[in-house]
């Protein structure tokens, strides 16, 4: 087969026929039809605002609020929207971190108790996932904010534990640390121990990869670092720390940390409700973990606890993990409901804002952006955190 | 072999000048190149297949075999050169690429039957919503496929019910029902038990004696022997050597060649 | 792994059966609860728990709590405040699921037939309590009447194989029609969606929510895994927006913007509802198909392409038909937590199960008994939601996913 003596066959091809050509064309179309709509949808609220009067603009952010917040940040009616705003932020922020902290611990608790050799607390882990599952999270909100923390005690016959905590239906008091004078002395001698511990841990780190061995890098820093930050707690002068205790002055408690009903309410709902989805998370995971691997470090004669710690829980963490980005994202999005019972979260807030200043679209800009922001930061941070985990171990 | 350009009234593609080739070419390929990235897959390659033509391509694994067959179909875009089929030339104009598809059947290694339709369904399905023919005719037609590649029986089974020779062989049919002029074999025997090679191999003979141009894809280098016209030993993205099967395994020019035949043959 | 013998393997003359480790019950516990110390503490703490909990709800439950207030609003708890004379509709509308159930169950066996024994069974169950007790309801041997359709129709259609598309269509009617049905036309008495309310309208919202999702969702998938890059990044900007967000949002959107957004509709309160949960849903749905979508190997798609397929019989009679059938139990699992989601319309003041709850706690004749209305609330939510998750389990089972 010699020489093809071949014409130029790149021909036009119509363009309803061209695969690149339609390409282009259904995302032009697509596009124009996005941007129709959209475009219909705009003049229809620049039409709606006029005849309310509004301008799309965010000046009022700077007007003077005008409405008391409970709890949160420092802040007074004549603050700004946008101070207001921000307080919202921060009590999401707030519950969210120690919602997931919370639910994290009970989740953890439950799943383990739910694979129990124990037939009794094993049924009752799974009677408790079952219950707080499948009932809704509002109405369990409204059931401990209307049926327990409204009913309870009032002030003068707080429930009263270990002394210094009350609890009423005005909320939860408890002791809070103050620092003293002497906290700087402690602080020292804290600099002193992380002094003293990293250079320990170097070299013992320096040590262990001499002799190639594999063990725990912090085995000495970590005791000293306690023993120096003990001996220094009670070597300081009237030590670092005095507990504020709460205090019955006239109607209501004075100092210490004060917890409103519908903070208790809110973070109990959200920890009682995604720790059952946690306890999930979790048994699935250590369930995910081969059968095999259990077997083969009983073989190598590991203890049950060995087991659990070195060959289980770092499998199944990175079975765990990306589930368990979903439920701390849920719970933060969840503590939207705080609506239902008046705490100030920032959807709370937004909304406040909405029926004072009318300017819906702007408010619902920067409530989705918050949103977007912490759902986007904690799965970035969970992406990394996750990866890091698979990175190791591998 | 001469192409030109032939206009006839409501048509404008190109079709090869039957009328000055001696021989009667149905697949021409001119220094098709491909790139995987930066991976350069296919470097050039150039070759023409006759009509009723039967050729085996082997390669070690890696070589770019697949790939090549997988361009006649245009399963793969060629980045470069030409690939014309029946005097269809592939590009991106969709209705070519829709007539050629029709043209070529294709088998697979991993079968790839549609597990959520029964065997009967399986090879109707593109009669009847490609061609758009009758159900009864497309399953009349269908049956007498699978009475031709000895499953009928398994008609209305599920692809999971059935042998992995029994659904390759369904795929085959499944093909066949498009009645295409070319077959496309893409290591067909490669994910099978060893004792289900032969009812798959039995049946390619078959289609062989039939006439039909086959392009295959293979390890089975006894296949090759007694059924191939033409062996292509591809390596590295190009045609290493090409050589009817007499030729090729007794007395193979290049080195490489000589060292896969020699490899291959051990076991 | 092949069960088969191999040649020359010998087999024993005489079975012998296995020893029997039938255990007395004090052997259970001993194996069950105290086989370690500290298994023993646990079990004992966990005895002392059940103890005070249960004596604790018990006795509130018998002496404190006043149940009557669950039988008088049973009806709005139910059915909000849809007139008592139409009510007839609704248990129309409820025959005609069974209808469908029982058909299905005829028809298909199997996976429908398991859906229908357990919907049957439950159903059946609720309707003993409410024919033999003494409940004000319009009529209480209704839900024994939809039990009896059920078994009737499973009988009568069992085995007719060819009236499968009818069913098929029946089903699809059925939603528009339980609307139309329940909403009213020709000379039927109009029932506006404002006064639809406790659980059938938290029942409609959700079945609205998934219904009307699941096109959407399904458009969605397709176009965030298109190879077209503008399709590709606007439908995946919307679906993580709205993942990104809380349901609550996107209610108080619908209510709040859809008035300033679509001036000449009037959309009253409940259909702006719906609208905000389908837009919701179908963020959710998007990402269950596409997880289907993934599964699918390429094989398949090369398949399609190489018997002449194009991209839209591709996807139509090889891709979604196996897709969607691997993410069934992803999508029941989507409706369970729609049903209990749609509870939150309470926050915007519609009445559907919680929203009832919340106006019966309100009323000056109930005050004081939140407890026993949430409680009762939770247990229908419960009901409801553990069914559900039971049958997606046997679903799973069933399609061995």
């Amino acid at each position: 087969m010699e020489n093809n003596s071949t014409k130029s066959v790149s021909e036009k091809i119509p363009f309803w026929r061209d695969v690149r050509g339609l390409r282009v064309l259904f995302q032009v179309i697509f596009l124009v039809g996005v941007v129709l709509l959209s475009g219909i949808l705009y003049t229809n609220m620049l039409r709606g605002l006029r005849g309310l009067g509004l301008t799309l603009n965010l000046d009022f952010l700077n007007n003077e609020a005008g409405f008391g917040i409970a709890e949160g940040i420092a802040y007074e009616p004549s603050d700004t929207y946008l101070r207001a705003f921000w307080v919202g932020v921060v009590n999401t922020i707030r519950v969210s971190v120690i919602g997931i902290a919370c639910a994290t611990i009970l989740g953890l608790v439950i799943g383990i108790a739910r694979l129990s050799s124990n037939w009794l607390v094993r049924n009752l882990a799974a009677i408790y996932i079952e219950c707080f599952r499948n009932i809704p999270l509002l109405l369990q909100i409204l059931f401990w904010y209307t049926a327990v923390i409204l009913q309870l005690p009032s002030v003068r016959k707080s429930l009263t534990f270990f002394g210094h905590v009350f609890i009423n239906q005005r909320g939860v008091y408890l002791p809070s640390p103050q620092p003293t004078s002497g906290v700087k002395i402690w602080v020292a001698c804290l600099a002193v121990g992380f002094i003293l511990a990293l250079i320990l841990y170097l070299a013992r780190l320096r040590e262990l990869r001499q002799m190639e061995q594999p063990g725990f890098p912090a085995k000495w820093a970590l005791p000293t670092f306690l023993v120096v930050a003990l001996v220094g707690w009670f070597l300081t002068p009237g030590r670092p720390f005095t507990l504020e205790l709460p205090a019955l002055k006239g109607f209501n408690f004075a100092g210490g940390i004060y917890l409103s009903p519908e903070f208790c309410a809110l973070v109990i709902g959200l920890v009682m409700y995604t720790g059952a989805f946690i306890a999930e998370v979790v048994r699935s995971g250590i369930q995910s973990v081969a059968k095999g691997q259990q077997e083969a470090a009983k073989a190598i004669g590991l203890n049950e606890f060995q087991t659990l710690r070195l060959i289980v829980l770092p499998q199944a963490l990175r079975v765990i993990a990306p589930p368990l980005t979903s439920q701390y994202l849920n719970l933060t999005k969840n503590s939207s409901l705080a609506v239902a019972i008046g705490f100030p979260d920032l959807f709370n807030i937004g909304n406040t804002m909405m029926n004072q200043t009318g300017q819906s679209i702007p408010i619902f800009g920067m409530i989705m952006i918050s949103y977007l922001i912490i759902s986007l930061a904690t799965s970035a941070y969970m992406n990394w955190y996750n990866r890091r985990i698979n990175r190791i171990g591998r | 072999m001469r192409l030109s350009r032939v206009h006839s009234e409501g048509s404008d593609e190109i079709v090869a000048d039957l009328e000055n080739t001696p021989d009667d070419s149905i697949i021409i390929c001119e220094e098709v190149h491909k790139w995987f990235d930066d991976f350069h897959v296919l470097r050039g390659i150039t070759t023409t297949f006759e009509r009723g033509e039967k050729v085996v391509i082997c390669g070690p694994s890696g070589s770019g075999k697949s790939t090549f067959i997988r361009t006649i179909n245009r399963l793969e875009t060629h980045q470069q050169g030409r690939i014309i089929v029946d005097g269809i030339e592939l590009s991106d104009d969709l209705r070519n690429i829709e007539r050629i598809r029709q043209e070529v059947g294709m088998v697979f290694q991993q079968f790839n039957l549609f597990p959520h339709l029964t065997v009967l369904q399986n090879v109707t399905l593109s009669p009847i919503w490609v061609k758009k023919m009758a159900k009864s005719d497309a399953e009349s037609e269908a049956l007498a496929l699978l009475e031709r590649v000895g499953i009928e029986e398994h008609a209305h089974k599920f692809p999971a019910q059935i042998s992995g020779g029994q659904q390759q062989r369904v795929a085959i049919a499944r093909a066949l029902a498009m009645q295409p002029k070319i077959m496309l074999f893409d290591e067909p025997t490669s994910a099978l038990d060893p004792e289900m090679i032969n009812e798959v191999l039995d049946v390619m003979r078959e289609l062989a004696a039939s006439g039909m141009t086959m392009l295959v894809v293979t390890h089975e280098m006894g296949f090759a022997r007694e059924v191939a016209d033409r062996i292509i030993f591809i390596d590295e993205g190009a045609i290493v050597e090409e050589a009817a099967p007499a030729i090729f395994f007794d007395n193979p020019q290049n080195e490489r060649t000589q060292l896969f035949i020699s490899q291959t043959l051990q076991h | 792994m092949r069960g088969k013998r191999r040649v020359g393997e010998r087999t024993p003359d005489v079975t012998i059966k296995p020893p029997t480790d039938s255990k007395s019950m004090l052997q259970w516990l001993k194996a069950n609860l105290f086989n370690t110390w500290y298994n023993a503490l646990l079990t004992l703490l966990a005895v002392v728990f059940l103890y005070i909990v249960f004596k604790g709800i018990l006795s509130w439950a018998f002496t404190e709590a006043n149940w009557n207030v669950i039988p008088a609003n049973l009806q709005i708890f139910l059915v909000g405040a849809y007139p008592r004379e139409e009510i007839w509709r609704v248990w129309i509308v409820i025959y005609t699921l069974a209808l469908m159930l029982g058909l299905s169950a005829g028809i298909w066996g199997g996976l429908a037939l398991r859906l229908a024994i357990v919907i049957g069974s439950v159903g059946g169950g609720l309707g003993i309590i409410l024919a033999f007790f003494p409940i004000a309801l319009s009529n209480r041997f209704g839900l024994l009447g939809g039990v009896a359709f059920l078994v009737v129709a499973f009988f009568l259609i069992r085995g007719k194989i060819g009236l499968r598309p009818w069913v098929l269509g029946g089903w699809l009617l059925s939603f528009p029609w339980t609307m139309i049905w329940l909403h009213g036309f020709a000379g039927l008495p109009t029932v506006f969606t404002s006064s639809w309310g406790g659980l059938l309208l938290t029942l409609i919202l959700a079945a609205v929510g998934i219904v009307v999702s699941f096109p959407l969702g399904v458009l969605l998938a397709l176009g965030r895994r298109s190879t077209l890059p503008v399709i590709k990044w606007v439908s995946t900007a919307y679906i993580e927006t709205v993942r990104g967000v809380p349901l609550v949002t996107i209610l108080f959107m619908a209510q709040i913007m859809v008035p300033i957004f679509l001036p000449d509709f009037r959309i009253d309160k409940i259909l702006r509802a719906m609208l905000g949960i389908t837009l919701f849903s179908a963020a959710y749905m998007a990402e269950n198909v596409r997880g289907g979508l993934q599964s699918i190997p390429t094989g398949q798609y090369e398949a399609a392409h190489a018997v002449g397929l194009n991209y839209p019989l591709t996807m139509l009679l090889v891709v979604l038909p196996q897709a969607l059938r691997s993410v069934i139990p992803a999508i029941v699992g989507q409706f369970i937590s729609l049903f209990k989601d749609t509870s939150l319309v309470t926050v915007i003041g519609l009445l559907d199960l919680l929203g009832i709850a919340k106006t019966v706690i309100a009323n000056p004749d109930w005050l004081g008994l939140q407890a026993e209305v949430y409680l009762f609330a939770a247990i229908v939510y419960f009901v409801f939601s553990y069914s559900m998750s039971y049958i997606s389990l046997r679903i799973e089972d069933a399609l061995g996913v």
